[in-house]
């Protein structure tokens, strides 16, 4: 510590030069952080998915409905301890893009399969009474700034009612809290049995099934026994893990992982050298100097430690600012307008992955300056 | 001076040799010097005879090819790099012809780098730095930097820097080098108050008759050979 002084002072002698190179690496960590956040979302549910939970769909895509019978055919299955059915209703709040996914459910059941969703025991209550009741997480809350007790009309794209209109109403009953950081807090659920009455065309069908077991470890096997149940009938199944069928959905969309760790890789390399470029010149502006300070007593040890600590020091600045205002960024929440990632947040891993990173752009861009440091010959250093 | 028994530095036979692409250099040649604890000697001899470098040898910022180097009984030509560094800290105080100051750090701070090395806290370092800008009169321009020193002040701060840690012995190469006449005579005094007054031993290479007048003893380094008397 109290060579900080020295270090500092060193720093702030090229002014221009350490602050372009903080910024660089400010702008590198930034864009390491909120990248990370970028991934998170698209891997969305993949880290939260329940290891015991199966997603069953129509094999051929998931747009395609499957019975609603099919939920007691497949809690007789071995291994299976409930089934329960969501479907997409995919309307629109007062403009399309005020996207979030809406879901008819069985509220009982589905509350239990998803444990995730924190309610409020009255609200819970009033859910099971209320058939035009409706919950929504947080996330869509206070995105429309809802309140319970709001009656929140939905325009029906797919799903037009019995009596011809499409303009469906629902009473909010709930808002769901997620159990962790990572939970999606977007949905809109409501009541399976009102919607199945009300709509015009499809009764009894379903889009997909969420299926409990009883051993994650079985789940291959389960996911087979479905299918096979289903096999050769009109609406064949295609039953996979939760963390699988999301990692699909995602997939769809690119991989998205790849693309961010290839951009942060070059982002990262370029500072390497930015920084490495900093240290070097710093280094070769000083031999003299160095060389006094091991003439003063200094080992060459000494001199090598004090030009990686000054290296580190700046990855240590750049890099804290730009992982901090990725946070402060991040901390802000989806910036698609569409509202398209659910879960937007700055995993902690990632955090620590930042700070690993800071040091060994400090190490390895102190690397060869600090190496030439180490060898200087004291009498020659103070010869020239 | 010679009639002391107590020798600090006793140099023997020892020669340096530097490689100019295939072509070997012996700048020494077999040199002997004895100094005792409490002189002031002046070093002389025309430029490239090797006077920085028996400076060198005896304060341990390089080694002998041949012969041995011996403070304060240590044969310090023997010490490994890291060991010299710790003794060169504890025992040496250098004064250079161009200062030698980081121009990044205010006069108190360079006083008080070779303290860094010391187990001392900043309150301690910062008694040290204040006795030694004492010393030289500087107290009042601590917080210059070095660019904003005259150069004979520049030079006091260095001196302050060499004498902060009390070292055994101050090792000056052409301290008055760069100085005009009256900056000189400011650091000759305080160099022969230093000797004087608290026994510092002192060897200084100077290019002035008039700086070697100050000192106990002049030795003229020629062409390998140490003599009392300059040759012709
Ligand atoms: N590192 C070195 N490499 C090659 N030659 C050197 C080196 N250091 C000193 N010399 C040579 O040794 C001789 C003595 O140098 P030096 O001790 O600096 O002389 P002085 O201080 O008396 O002027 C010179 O000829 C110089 O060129
Ligand atoms: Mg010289």
């Amino acid at each position: 510590m109290k060579y900080l002084h020295l270090l500092w002072r060193n720093l702030t002698r090229k002014k221009l030069r350490t602050v372009l190179t903080v910024l660089a690496i400010l702008v590198a960590f930034l864009l390491f952080g909120y990248l990370s956040a970028v991934r998170q979302a698209f891997n969305m549910g993949i880290e939260v998915a329940g290891a015991d939970r199966l997603i069953v769909r129509h094999k051929v895509s998931i747009i395609q409905f499957l019975p609603i019978s099919y939920e007691r055919r497949m809690e007789q299955i071995e291994g299976v301890a409930d089934a329960v059915h969501q479907t997409w209703f995919g309307g629109v709040y007062q403009e399309p893009k005020n996207f979030f996914a809406q879901m008819p459910v069985e509220p009982v059941e589905f509350l239990e399969m998803y444990p995730e969703y924190v309610l409020e025991p009255p609200e819970y209550e009033a859910f099971l009474n209320t058939r035009t009741g409706a919950i929504t997480g947080v996330t869509t809350a206070e995105r429309f700034g809802w309140k319970v007790g709001d009656r929140i009309p939905i325009e029906a794209t797919i799903w037009s009612k019995k009596d011809g209109t499409r303009t469906w109403e629902f009473d909010l009953v709930g808002i769901y809290e997620g159990a962790e950081k990572g939970t999606d807090t977007t949905g809109f659920f409501f009541r399976y049995d009102y919607f199945d009455e009300a709509r015009a065309w499809g009764e009894g069908n379903v889009g997909w099934y969420t299926v409990r077991i009883d051993d994650p470890d079985r789940a291959a096997e389960i996911a087979e026994a479905i299918d096979r149940e289903f096999a050769n009938s009109p609406a064949e199944t295609k039953a996979e893990p939760e963390g699988a069928f999301m990692q699909g959905f995602a997939k769809q969309i690119g991989d998205v992982a790849a693309i961010v760790t290839a951009i942060v890789t070059m982002a990262f390399f370029t500072m390497l050298l930015v920084t490495g470029n900093t240290m070097a010149q710093s280094v070769r502006e000083r031999i003299g100097e160095l060389g006094v300070l091991k003439a003063l007593g200094f080992t060459h040890r000494g001199v090598l430690g004090l030009v990686l600590a000054e290296s580190c020091l700046i990855a240590v600045l750049g890099g804290a600012l730009g992982l901090a205002l990725a946070a402060w960024l991040v901390s802000f929440g989806d910036p698609t307008p569409t509202a398209s990632l659910p879960i937007f947040y700055f995993p902690a891993r990632d955090v620590v992955i930042g700070v690993v990173l800071i040091f060994l752009l400090g190490l390895a861009a102190g690397f060869f300056p600090a190496l030439r440091a180490l060898r200087l010959q004291t009498a020659d250093a103070l010869r020239r | 001076m010679s009639e002391s028994n107590n020798v600090l530095v006793r140099v023997h036979d020892v020669d340096k040799v530097f490689r100019r692409g295939s072509e070997e250099v012996h700048v020494l040649g077999g040199a002997h010097l004895e100094m005792p604890d409490g002189e002031f000697l002046a070093l002389m001899g025309p430029s490239g005879s090797g006077k920085s470098t028996l400076l060198n040898l005896i304060g341990g910022l390089d080694r002998p090819s041949e012969g041995t180097v011996e403070v304060g009984g240590l044969r310090i030509d023997r010490l490994s790099d890291r060991k010299l560094a710790g003794w060169r800290a504890r025992h040496i105080g250098l004064v250079f012809q161009f200062y030698n100051l980081l121009p990044v750090l205010t006069a108190e701070r360079n006083v008080e780098l070779p303290l860094l090395l010391t187990h001392l806290s900043r309150a301690e370092r910062r008694k040290h730095v204040a006795a030694a800008l004492g010393v030289v009169g500087l107290k009042d321009r601590s917080q210059h930097y070095p660019r904003q020193l005259s150069g004979g002040e520049q030079q006091r701060v260095g001196i302050a820097r060499a004498i902060v840690t009390d070292p055994t012995i101050l090792l000056c190469d052409e301290p008055t080098g760069d100085l005009d006449r009256t900056s000189s005579d400011e650091i000759l005094n305080l160099l022969s108050a230093l000797n004087e007054e608290q026994g510092k031993t002192i060897m200084m290479v100077t290019h002035d008759p008039h700086a070697a007048a100050r000192a106990s003893r002049t030795l003229y380094l020629d062409k390998g050979k140490l003599a009392t008397e300059p040759e012709e």
